[in-house]
This record gives structure tokens, C-alpha cells and sequence, in this order.
């Protein structure tokens, strides 16, 4: 019966293509609209790490006092001071944790005809591969004691091992960064976390730095901060790079894996406790106030998702209920015409349950026309968007199965949603009446 | 035109004619809505930026390695930018209006205060940074030669003078002028000598920003960093080539550099605006297609209702009515749905700014926005009728006497 229903379907579309082209047109418009804003909003407010987000944490401890707070009485600070993240470090009270920055390098090539190019970096603790599940190609990360010796050693980028080795594997070999060499340990396998969790500050999404090395390294060089760095409150900076670590300026991010409640519960007394300290030594003039986020609540506090992709998903999605509505009236009108034909059916037979699943099947088969043009508009819109976005939100444009789904399956839903008011009127149809009329 | 019979047409047909203003009014809500943010960001990507934008350009230059003496450097640097030909001034600095990035800085009216006076970008200049970005100085006087200063990100200095804009200005002074008056950042005292019409801050596409846009403040420093600006600005007509000459003559003064971001300022403008431009032309896109949609609608459904009632009309034509007649009342029963349609539209587009303005920070919606789409939604109505109702008006009185 299903079968001959979509024949029948069929025939009744082919009969009006006008009006089945309407219809078409207008869901595979909403549809083609609603799912590039909402795939493209996916992305940006997506888990890169759902399997350990519940689990990484990132600290803060007010240092600037109650003047430099937020309106809702919050910490100021999105980072630590240098001193706290090694006091931090120093406690050793988490599974895995890093203290990180950006920064970066000139980077000389292996052929001395070329000329040096920019590479960022990431100076961050041995500890940040296995925390952020990183992917590594060849090697492996340094050792913890690399980072207490300051040893010269990274991890390159998948792309900038391309670039310096061709892909082959580099490990053991050494790179030139701003005249010093460095021994590669490892390189990584194609990893793009997006939003770029570890810190959202600096770039909230878009790649992950070409290489990463050791925080100590980076800070017995005084390497230059490339991140945010904030100096707010009523900070005294001594001069040089040793000034502003000691200084209350806050350019240091932080991430502790803890994987059970008692362990954060754990942590939270253990930072309350540090703040209580710095509190009774001094330097802290008032009560403690500190937070721990972990990644989902870190990525609202820091508002990742852009107020205009909100806006763009609300205006499509209106923009495909007045498509729906529009829907409605043309099924409305197709339905209507066809009520003598209904009444022969009901006439010779047929129940109005019958009548209604033909009429539904056929809103089925005009969703599933909807949904295609609506997946090929779809893919349209986000390549207008790869277009018009920064290179940063590239990655954040592609279609993935579940976009595919979603849109076909949604196109269907809201034509079927949207017959169900004809569909009713359709049943109503009086048999001896229609006949009559004729 | 008597309403009578198109009235009780539509109550015979009161889910068609709801569905139709339904549509509309939904139409006007997100159209004007769409429209007025739009605008905002059309209206924020046309502002100025104080830069003498078709001539200038920039690019980030990056040491390698620690050299010692990046002041003599940069002022290296910056003598054979200057004797370029095609060349009209040449600055070296750490941010400049519309990059992206920069340094804020609060300026205070007193040492030590809690919260700073005026919020500003700082950007670190020397006598011939207002001539390289083609700005005006209104007040005062620009920097001499002998009070440019060389300091690092991390230095303390003392940098006795600056050049603020008027912005800046009248935030801290609002009874009178800031020429010649002391200041204090990162306490120390600074006396303002120079006043500029308008520079903007390196962020100009963000909400935080927004509230200090046109509040800069130069600093007569050489910024020894091992990664900075220079700005150049070219002769009329000459900024490409000067572009690519001079690329070439830094790495011929020193190969040891990386030169990255050599941008025009209308790439600049062009990246500071990224979003708001995607915003307003993805909202434009959706905007069309939803008028389209609309109008289609229309003609679909007025379409359907008239092949419904052929026979009647015909009777009417038999009956005496003129085309005009029948033309008259598609259109006239169009208006008074869209009338209707346009005034729950009004109320769902007012309620929609609200929403909007509570949840995403966006502005109060101006009415005159409002009163214009239920204009424009009408004229659509009328528009996506006409070829219905043409079609109605050319049925024959004969159809009256056939059969079916």
C-alpha cells in the first residue's frame, strides 16, 4: 500500500508542477537557510574533547581585589600570574596539569637559500598531550623531566614537519628557532580541537600553533608573550621579563585533569586554601575568591559562541516558519482541488485513516524533495560562508553526517508537520456530497 | 468598493486568508529586524578610521634571534623606507587602527587612582607617525625628533609628552580643552602637547571596544620589541608598488627578518570587518529569499482561490462587472489581509527586538524601521497579486453559462 501511495504521490506532484515547485522551493529555501546558520553554530559551540571535557579544569584566583571584578561580582582575570601557575604546578594536586602560553619563533629553514619564517608556539607542560588526548604521528611528548631541566626540545605541528621534513619522521632531529637548536621529539597527527579549548583567548578558534615546547624552556629565554597578557588593577611592574614575573599581570593559562568529584571538591579547598594563604602573607587584601571551570562551562563564561551566529540561527529558523507557513497554505489549496477525486475513493471504500496516510506520504514525499534541495543549499550557503568568514572559521563550514541527517530528516518533519492541518481538511471530505456536485 | 462580499468570501475561506496574514506578518518581523541590523553594521563598516586609508599600508617585521641593538635597527630600517622613492613617511609601532590587536591603556587625571579616567589604545609613534598615517593634528604640536625615546614592552619609562585624540580629550577634560594639561599612565605624568581629530583603536568589531573606538593615545616611543609594525604611506597612486619595493629593500638592509601581514589598510579594513560584513550579507540573502518566498506564496494561494471561483467570477462579468472590478476586489481583499497582517507584524517585530535585546545585546529596533516594512509588506502583497488577479479579470462572462 505504502508503495502505491508514493506512486500516487508522485502522479499528484507531476499533475500540478507549479504549485509542487512552490512547495519545494520554499522548504528547500527554509531548510537550505536555517541548516548552514545552525551546522555553522554547531561547530562554533560543538565539545572538541567530549570524552574528557567533564574532567579538565581550569583554575582562577582573584589577585586584583573587588575593584577590578566583573558587574556580577565574577573575577576579572581569564588567566593566572605567573607566580600562581607555578604555585599552582608546585601543589602537584591534579592527575595530569600544565601551565601554558603563546608565543613563537622564526624558524630558519634547512636550506640556507630560503629565507626564515614565523612559526607561533605553545610553551606548556609535558602533561598537555596526554591531558588534551593530542594525537602524535612519530615520538612522543618530552618527559617531566625535560621540563624541569629546560631542556631544547619540541613537538612539532603535522604542517610545519611537512614543511621542514617533507612528513618523514623527524624525531631526533634538530630545528633552528631564533639561532638556537632544539631536538624534536615528537610530531603530531592531524589535530584541530575546535574551539581551541586550551585557550580561547587568544584565538578562539582556527588552528592549533605550528609547534609546542617546554613552559620552562620558554620562560629561562624570555620568550615574548604572543598571547593576551593583563595588567589590570593597580599593579606594580618592575622592568624586564623577570619584573613582569613577578608582577600581578595575568598572561598565564592553566588546566588540571581531575577525574573524580572528590578530586575537584579536593582542588577547590586546595585553591581556596592558596588564596587564604596569599591572603595571610600579604599580598592579597581581601577574602579569597576562586573559581574552577571545567571545559563546557569555561567555553560560556567566555561567551565562544558569537551573539551573530545567534542571531543568524534565530533568523533563519524564523525564516523557515514563514516557509512552512507558506507550505501550508499551497498544500491547503493542492489538497482542496483534489477533494472530488478523495470523494471517489471514500466513496468506493476507502476510511478516512486511508485517506490520510495517502495524504501524509505524500507531505513525506514533498519534505524528502524539500530536504535535497534544502542539503544542496545547505552546502551552497557554507561555502558563501567559507567565503565571507575569516580563514580561522574555515574548518567550522564543512558538512558532516549528521548535518546531512539532520536536514533531510528536519525538511520531512516540518512537511509532514506542516500537511497536517490539509491533511485533516482532506479527510473531512463529505463522499456523497463530492459526488454530487460532479 | 463595498467590502460586504469580500468579507464574507473570506469567511468562507478564513484559514487561507489567516495563513496569508500569518506569512506576512512574520515576514515584516524578521525583515525589519534583518534590515536594522544590517544597517548598524553597513553604518559601522563606512566609519573612518583617521588613516588616509588609500595610500597606506603595513607589515609586521620579526628579528631572528636576540639582536642587541633593535633601535638602531628599526631607525635603519626606517631611513631607507623614508628615502624611498614613492615613499611619503614611514613609522615603526605596535598596533595601529583597525590590526586586531593592541595594547589598552587607562589614562588617570591623578596618580594611583582605582579607575582610570578615559580607557584608550596606546600606540607607540615618533614625529613622523601623523605624517605616515595622514592624520590631523588640531591642537598643539606634533613630536620633535629629540624627545623620541626607545622602550621595550617590559621598560618603564619616562615619557614626559603625548599626542591624544579629541576623543580622549573630552573624555577627560569635558569643560575644556586637554591641550597642555598633565595626565597620569601607569602613574606617571605625561603632558598632552598634541591633539588629533580622530584615530581609531586597533578593535573596532567588538562589543567591549566599542565604548572607547575613537580613543587613542601616541607615545613618543621606538618600540623595542622583536616583533612589530611599520606603517608606510605612498605617494598617490604609487601604494602597490611601493608594497613590493619595499619588501625588498628591508631584506636588503637585513636578511635576517621575517616579514609577515603585508597588508593594505583596505585589507585591513577588509579583515577588521569580516564578521559584520558576512552578518549583513547573510541576512541580506535571507531577507530576499524570504520576500521571495512570501510573494510566491501569495501568488500560489491567490492563484488557487481564483481557478476555485471562475465560475463565480464569471457570473459576476455576465452580471456587468467591469475587469477593472474584478481587479479591484483581488487587491482590495489582498489589502485588507496584509493590512491586518501588518499590524500583528508591527507587534511580532517590536516583541522580536525585544527578545533580541535582552538576550544577544542587540539594539532597541527604531520604529521608523518598523513603519517602512509594513509599507513595503503591503506594496508586496499588492505587487505578488496583480498577476492573479489579471488572470481573474480576463475570464470571459460566457464561463457563466457553461456547465463547469
Amino acid at each position: 500500500m505504502f508503495r502505491y501511495y508514493i506512486w500516487l504521490a508522485l502522479r499528484s506532484l507531476r499533475r500540478n508542477p507549479m504549485l509542487t515547485a512552490l512547495m519545494v522551493a520554499a522548504i528547500g529555501l527554509g531548510i537550505g537557510a536555517s541548516m548552514t546558520t545552525l551546522s555553522l553554530f554547531r561547530a562554533m559551540s560543538g565539545d572538541p574533547i567530549p570524552q574528557k571535557s567533564a574532567q579538565l579544569f581550569t583554575p582562577l584566583i582573584d589577585n586584583w581585589g573587588p575593584d577590578q571584578r566583573e558587574k556580577n561580582g565574577e573575577p576579572g582575570q581569564d588567566m593566572l600570574t605567573y607566580t600562581d601557575a607555578v604555585a599552582l604546578m608546585n601543589l602537584h594536586a591534579a592527575r595530569r596539569q600544565a601551565a601554558m602560553y603563546a608565543t613563537g619563533f622564526a624558524v630558519m629553514p634547512t636550506d640556507p637559500t630560503q629565507n626564515p619564517f614565523q612559526a607561533d608556539a605553545r610553551a606548556t607542560g609535558a602533561d598537555f598531550f596526554a591531558m588534551f588526548d593530542v594525537p602524535f604521528k612519530y615520538g612522543t611528548p618530552w618527559s617531566a623531566a625535560d621540563d624541569e631541566a629546560r631542556a631544547d626540545v619540541v613537538v612539532l605541528g603535522r604542517k610545519l614537519n611537512d614543511k621542514l621534513f617533507g612528513g618523514a619522521n623527524s624525531v631526533g632531529k634538530t630545528v633552528n628557532l631564533d639561532n638556537h637548536d632544539y631536538r624534536v621529539v615528537g610530531v603530531l597527527d592531524d589535530w584541530s580541537p575546535q574551539p581551541r579549548m586550551y585557550d580561547v583567548m587568544d584565538q578562539t578558534f582556527g588552528e592549533v600553533e605550528a609547534l609546542f615546547l617546554p613552559f620552562n624552556t620558554a620562560i629561562g629565554r624570555q620568550m615574548d608573550i604572543w598571547g593576551n597578557n593583563n595588567c589590570a588593577g593597580p599593579t606594580v611592574v618592575d622592568p624586564g621579563f623577570e619584573g613582569h614575573m613577578r608582577s600581578e599581570c595575568t598572561w598565564v593559562q592553566f588546566w588540571a585533569e581531575l577525574n573524580t568529584a572528590e578530586q575537584v571538591q579536593h582542588y577547590r579547598t586546595l585553591l581556596d586554601g592558596y588564596a587564604a594563604e596569599q591572603q595571610h602573607n600579604g599580598r592579597f587584601h581581601w577574602a579569597p575568591l576562586t573559581r574552577l571551570y571545567d571545559v563546557r562551562k569555561w567555553f560560556d563564561v567566555q561567551h565562544v559562541v558569537p551573539d551573530e551566529s545567534r542571531v543568524m540561527v534565530v533568523v533563519s529558523f524564523g525564516f523557515l516558519f514563514v516557509c512552512l507557513v507558506n507550505a501550508v497554505g499551497l498544500m491547503l489549496a493542492k489538497f482542496m482541488t483534489r477533494a472530488s477525486e478523495i470523494g471517489v475513493r471514500r466513496a468506493i471504500g476507502a476510511n478516512r485513516r486511508a485517506v490520510f496516510t495517502q495524504c501524509l506520504v505524500e507531505t513525506g514525499v514533498i519534505g524528502l524533495a524539500g530536504g535535497l534541495v534544502g542539503l544542496a543549499l545547505t552546502a551552497v550557503g557554507l561555502a558563501g560562508m567559507r567565503a565571507l568568514l575569516s580563514k580561522d572559521m574555515a574548518d567550522l563550514t564543512h558538512l558532516d553526517l549528521i548535518d546531512v541527517l539532520v536536514t533531510v530528516a528536519l525538511a520531512v518533519l516540518a512537511a509532514m508537520l506542516a500537511g497536517l492541518y490539509p491533511t485533516w481538511r482532506a479527510t473531512q471530505v463529505q463522499p456523497a456530497w463530492q459526488l454530487k456536485a460532479n | 468598493m463595498h467590502f460586504g462580499p469580500i468579507l464574507s468570501a473570506m469567511r468562507r475561506n478564513k484559514v487561507g486568508a489567516f495563513l496569508i496574514a500569518l506569512q506576512m506578518a512574520l515576514t515584516l518581523a524578521i525583515l525589519c529586524n534583518a534590515l536594522f541590523i544590517i544597517r548598524q553594521r553597513v553604518v559601522m563598516m563606512a566609519r573612518p578610521s583617521g588613516v588616509d586609508e588609500a595610500n597606506t599600508f603595513s607589515l609586521s617585521n620579526q628579528w631572528v634571534g636576540s639582536p642587541e641593538q633593535i633601535g638602531a635597527m628599526i631607525r635603519g630600517d626606517l631611513a631607507a623606507l623614508r628615502g624611498m622613492p614613492g615613499v611619503v613617511d614611514a613609522y615603526a609601532t605596535n598596533a595601529y587602527p583597525l590590526r586586531g590587536g593592541g595594547w589598552s591603556e587607562g589614562i588617570g587625571l591623578a596618580p594611583n587612582q582605582k579607575h582610570s579616567s578615559a580607557h584608550t589604545a596606546r600606540y607607540f609613534t615618533d614625529d613622523h607617525a601623523l605624517n605616515a598615517l595622514g592624520a590631523h593634528l588640531i591642537a598643539g604640536r606634533n613630536f620633535t625628533a629629540d624627545e623620541i625615546r626607545e622602550r621595550s614592552e617590559r621598560d618603564k619609562a619616562q615619557p614626559g609628552v603625548m599626542i591624544v585624540t579629541k576623543a580622549v580629550g573630552e573624555k577627560l577634560f569635558p569643560d575644556g580643552s586637554a591641550l597642555g594639561k598633565t595626565v597620569y599612565v601607569e602613574d606617571q605624568p605625561i603632558v598632552i602637547v598634541g591633539i588629533v581629530d580622530m584615530l581609531k583603536t586597533p578593535w573596532v568589531s567588538n562589543a567591549w571596544a566599542e565604548k572607547f573606538v575613537e580613543n587613542s593615545m601616541l607615545d613618543p616611543y621606538i618600540f623595542i620589541s622583536k616583533q612589530y609594525s611599520y606603517i608606510v604611506r605612498a605617494q598617490p597612486g604609487q601604494l602597490d608598488a611601493v608594497m613590493q619595493a619595499a619588501q625588498k629593500k628591508l631584506f636588503e638592509v637585513n636578511r635576517n627578518r621575517v616579514i609577515e601581514k603585508v597588508r593594505s589598510y583596505a585589507q585591513i579594513r577588509a579583515d577588521a570587518y569580516r564578521n559584520d560584513r558576512a552578518l549583513a550579507i547573510i541576512l541580506g540573502t535571507v531577507s530576499a529569499a524570504l520576500l521571495a518566498v512570501t510573494a510566491f506564496g501569495i501568488v500560489g494561494l491567490t492563484s488557487f482561490w481564483v481557478t476555485q471561483r471562475r465560475r463565480q467570477i464569471g457570473v459576476r462579468r455576465a452580471l456587468g462587472a467591469t475587469r477593472r472590478a474584478i481587479l479591484a476586489y483581488f487587491q482590495t481583499e489582498n489589502s485588507i489581509i496584509a493590512g491586518v497582517g501588518a499590524l500583528l507584524g508591527m507587534a511580532l517585530a517590536v516583541g522580536l527586538n525585544l527578545w533580541m535585546v535582552q538576550a544577544l545585546e542587540m539594539q532597541r529596533l527604531d520604529l521608523l524601521y518598523v513603519l517602512c516594512g509594513a509599507v513595503a509588506v503591503m506594496l508586496l502583497g499588492q505587487f505578488a497579486v496583480l498577476w492573479p488577479a489579471l488572470r481573474a479579470a480576463s475570464t470571459p462572462p460566457a464561463l457563466a453559462t457553461r456547465a463547469s
